[in-house]
C-alpha cells in the first residue's frame, strides 16, 4: 500500500451490499404504485382473474371514463381543491402574521398566547372532533364549504415555524423602512413576505398535503356527494356499503386520480420538500 | 385647549399604539384559534361529564351532569376494550418497527454519493404524500387471499393467509402497511439529523482508534437522541390516531380485530351518542400524553 490517493476508489462489496438492499427496500416501496397503475388500465374481470396478471392483457380507459362521466369525480375533485386552497391561503396569512407579530412586536397577552398554542399542538384532533360538529352544526353549516373549511384553519404549527425564520430578520432592515416613512402593514407586506419565501413555500407544501389528504373530518361534515372530497368520495363509494366494494378496476382508477396529480407535483418539488423538513424537524 | 405633550403620556399612547397594531396582526388567528381549537378542547371535556346526544344540540338545557359514568361505559364497552388493545398492539409494533427500519435507510443513504442518496429518498418518500383512503383502497386489493402479496410470498415458499380476513393477521397486515407509509418521513428527518453531526466528532474518534461499530453506537447514536425522541413522539402520536386504514380496509373486522379508539369515537358519534364519543376521546387524550411523557423521561436519561 502507498499512501497516494486514488482518485477512483477500489471496488467494495460493501457498497455493492449497500445497493441491493436499498433496491429491494425501494421495489417494496414502489410495488403499491405499480399495482394502482397497473389496475387502473385493467378490465374488472382481469383484475379478480386468477393468477393474478401484472402487464394489462387489454388496456382499457373505461375506468377513467366512468368516473369521469358516469360517477362525476369533477365534483369531489373541485371540492378538495377548494379546501385545499383555502386551507393553504388562510393558514399563510394568519401564520406569518402572528408569527411576525410574535417575533419581532412586544404587547400585553404575547406570553400568553405563545403558551396556550405550543401546549395545545400535539392535541389528537379527535379530541376536539364531536365539538367542533356541534359547533358547526349550531352555526348552520353543516354541509357547506364554511364547515368543511374553518376548523382546519387553527393550525399551530405554520406559526412556530414563521416565527423561527422571522426572528432572523435583521432589525437595521425594518428601521430602514421605518425611516422612508413605511407603516406597520407596509413593512409586513412588501419587505418582510418577500423575504420568507422559503418557509412559506414549506408551509404551504404540507398545508396542502395535509388538507388534500385530509379525511375524518371532511367525511362527517359532508352529508351528501355535493360536498364530498375526493378521499370521502372514494372511500364511501368503494364500501360495500357504497355498492362498488368489487369494482376494482375502478378503485385503482379513482386511488389512481387521488394520487398520481399530487405525486407528480412531490417529484417535480422535492428539493422544497427536503428543505422544509431540514428547516422545521431539526432546531 | 392648548395640548400638553408629556413624555410619560406620549409614550404610553406610543405603547398603546403598538400594542393594537401587534393585536390586529395576531386577532384572526387568536379569534379562529379559540373558537375551533381551545372552545372544542375544553368542552370537549365538559361534554364527557354529560348525557349530550345528537338531538339535544339545540336545546342544551336537556343536557344533564352524570359524572364519570361515561368513563365507566367506555372502559367496560367490550369493542371500546378490543379498540384499546388494537391501538397500543399498533403502536408497540408499528413505531419501533417503522423507526429501526427508517434509521437503517438513513445510515445506508448517508453512506452515498448525493446523488444516489436523492434518487432513493425520493423513492421511499413517496408513500408519505398519498392520501391513506387511496393506498389503503390499493393495499386491500393487494392483500386479498390470492393477491399480488402472496403470490410474490409464493415465489420464496410461503404460503400466505386471507390476510385482511383472519382475525389473526388482520391487524399485522394494516400495521405493515402504516409501516409502509411513515418510513419515508421519519428516515428524512433522520437523515437531516446525520448530516448535523460535525464530521470533525467522528474524525476524532477515529484518531481514538474507535471503529465503525463503536463510531456508530458511541458517536452516532448518542448523538441522534433528540432526533430518534422527536421522532417517536410524532410518530406515536399519530399511530395513537389511526382511523382511514380500519375504516376503509376492515371497518374494524373481523372481530373487533383492527377496530381503533378513532374508530369507535368515530361510531359513537354517528349513532348520536355524542358524550360517550368525547369520552373515548380524552381516554386517547390522556394516554398519547403518558406515552409522551414516558418517551420523553427515557431519553432523558439516555442522554
Amino acid at each position: 500500500m502507498t499512501g497516494t490517493r486514488t482518485h477512483r476508489p477500489p471496488f467494495r462489496w460493501g457498497k455493492l451490499l449497500v445497493m441491493i438492499v436499498l433496491s429491494i427496500g425501494l421495489a417494496a416501496t414502489i410495488l403499491p404504485f405499480v399495482w394502482m397503475v397497473l389496475g387502473a388500465f385493467k378490465t374488472n374481470a382481469e383484475i379478480m382473474a386468477r393468477p393474478v396478471t401484472w402487464w394489462p392483457e387489454h388496456p382499457t380507459l373505461d375506468n377513467f371514463t366512468a368516473w369521469l362521466f358516469e360517477f362525476d369525480i369533477v365534483r369531489p375533485f373541485i371540492n378538495s381543491v377548494i379546501l385545499a386552497g383555502a386551507t393553504v391561503a388562510t393558514t399563510l396569512l394568519f401564520s406569518s402574521m402572528v408569527g411576525w407579530a410574535l417575533a419581532k412586536m412586544s404587547f400585553p397577552g404575547k406570553n400568553v398566547i405563545i403558551v396556550v398554542v405550543l401546549s395545545t399542538m400535539f392535541v389528537p384532533g379527535i379530541v376536539t372532533l364531536i365539538p367542533q360538529f356541534v359547533l358547526i352544526a349550531n352555526l348552520g353549516m353543516v354541509n357547506t364549504y364554511w364547515g368543511l373549511i374553518l376548523p382546519g384553519m387553527v393550525g399551530a404549527f405554520g406559526v412556530f415555524l414563521m416565527r423561527q425564520f422571522m426572528l432572523e430578520i435583521p432589525d437595521s432592515l425594518l428601521d430602514a423602512a421605518r425611516i422612508d416613512g413605511a407603516g406597520e402593514f407596509r413593512t409586513f407586506f412588501q419587505i418582510v413576505l418577500p423575504l420568507c419565501k422559503a418557509p412559506l413555500a414549506t408551509l404551504a407544501i404540507f398545508t396542502f398535503m395535509g388538507s388534500w389528504n385530509s379525511f375524518l373530518w371532511p367525511l362527517i361534515i359532508s352529508q351528501d356527494d355535493s360536498m364530498y372530497t375526493l378521499p370521502v368520495s372514494l372511500a364511501l363509494f368503494s364500501s360495500d356499503a357504497g355498492g362498488h366494494g368489487t369494482e376494482f378496476g375502478l378503485q385503482m382508477a379513482g386511488s389512481f386520480l387521488i394520487v398520481i396529480p399530487v405525486l407528480v407535483l412531490f417529484i417535480a418539488m422535492q428539493k422544497h420538500f427536503v428543505q422544509g423538513i431540514a428547516m422545521t424537524g431539526i432546531k | 385647549m392648548p395640548r400638553r405633550p408629556g413624555k410619560s403620556s406620549s409614550l404610553a399612547a406610543q405603547r398603546r399604539r403598538s400594542a393594537i397594531i401587534a393585536w390586529i396582526f395576531v386577532a384572526p388567528f387568536v379569534l379562529t384559534f379559540g373558537v375551533f381549537g381551545l372552545i372544542p378542547l375544553v368542552s370537549s371535556l365538559a361534554m364527557s361529564f354529560t348525557d349530550l346526544r345528537a338531538r339535544d344540540i339545540r336545546n342544551p338545557f336537556n343536557v344533564d351532569f352524570v359524572g364519570f359514568a361515561n368513563f365507566v361505559t367506555v372502559l367496560t364497552d367490550e369493542s371500546f376494550l378490543h379498540a384499546l388493545r388494537n391501538t397500543l398492539l399498533f403502536v408497540v409494533i408499528g413505531v419501533p418497527a417503522t423507526m429501526f427500519i427508517a434509521l437503517v435507510l438513513a445510515v445506508l443513504l448517508n453512506s452515498l454519493s448525493r446523488r444516489v442518496a436523492t434518487f432513493f429518498r425520493v423513492g421511499y418518500y413517496m408513500p408519505v404524500i398519498t392520501t391513506i383512503v387511496a393506498v389503503a383502497i390499493v393495499w386491500r386489493l393487494m392483500y386479498q387471499d390470492t393477491g399480488v402479496i402472496n403470490t410474490i410470498l409464493g415465489w420464496i415458499g410461503i404460503n400466505g393467509p386471507n390476510w385482511l380476513s383472519d382475525p389473526h393477521t388482520a391487524l399485522l397486515a394494516i400495521t405493515v402497511m402504516a409501516i409502509w407509509r411513515n418510513i419515508g418521513g421519519s428516515m428524512v428527518i433522520f437523515l437531516a439529523g446525520l448530516q448535523s453531526i460535525p464530521s470533525e466528532i467522528n474524525e476524532a474518534a477515529s484518531i481514538d482508534g474507535a471503529d465503525a461499530r463503536q463510531k456508530f453506537f458511541r458517536v452516532t447514536i448518542p448523538m441522534m437522541m433528540p432526533t430518534i425522541l422527536l421522532n417517536t413522539i410524532l410518530i406515536t402520536t399519530g399511530y395513537m390516531q389511526f382511523f382511514d386504514e380500519p375504516f376503509v380496509m376492515t371497518n374494524g373486522g373481523p372481530l373487533d380485530s383492527t377496530t381503533s379508539i378513532a374508530l369507535q369515537v368515530y361510531n359513537q358519534f354517528k349513532y348520536g351518542n355524542y358524550s360517550v364519543g368525547a369520552a373515548g376521546a380524552y381516554v386517547l387524550f390522556v394516554l398519547v400524553g403518558i406515552l409522551a411523557i414516558v418517551q420523553f423521561r427515557f431519553f432523558r436519561q439516555r442522554t
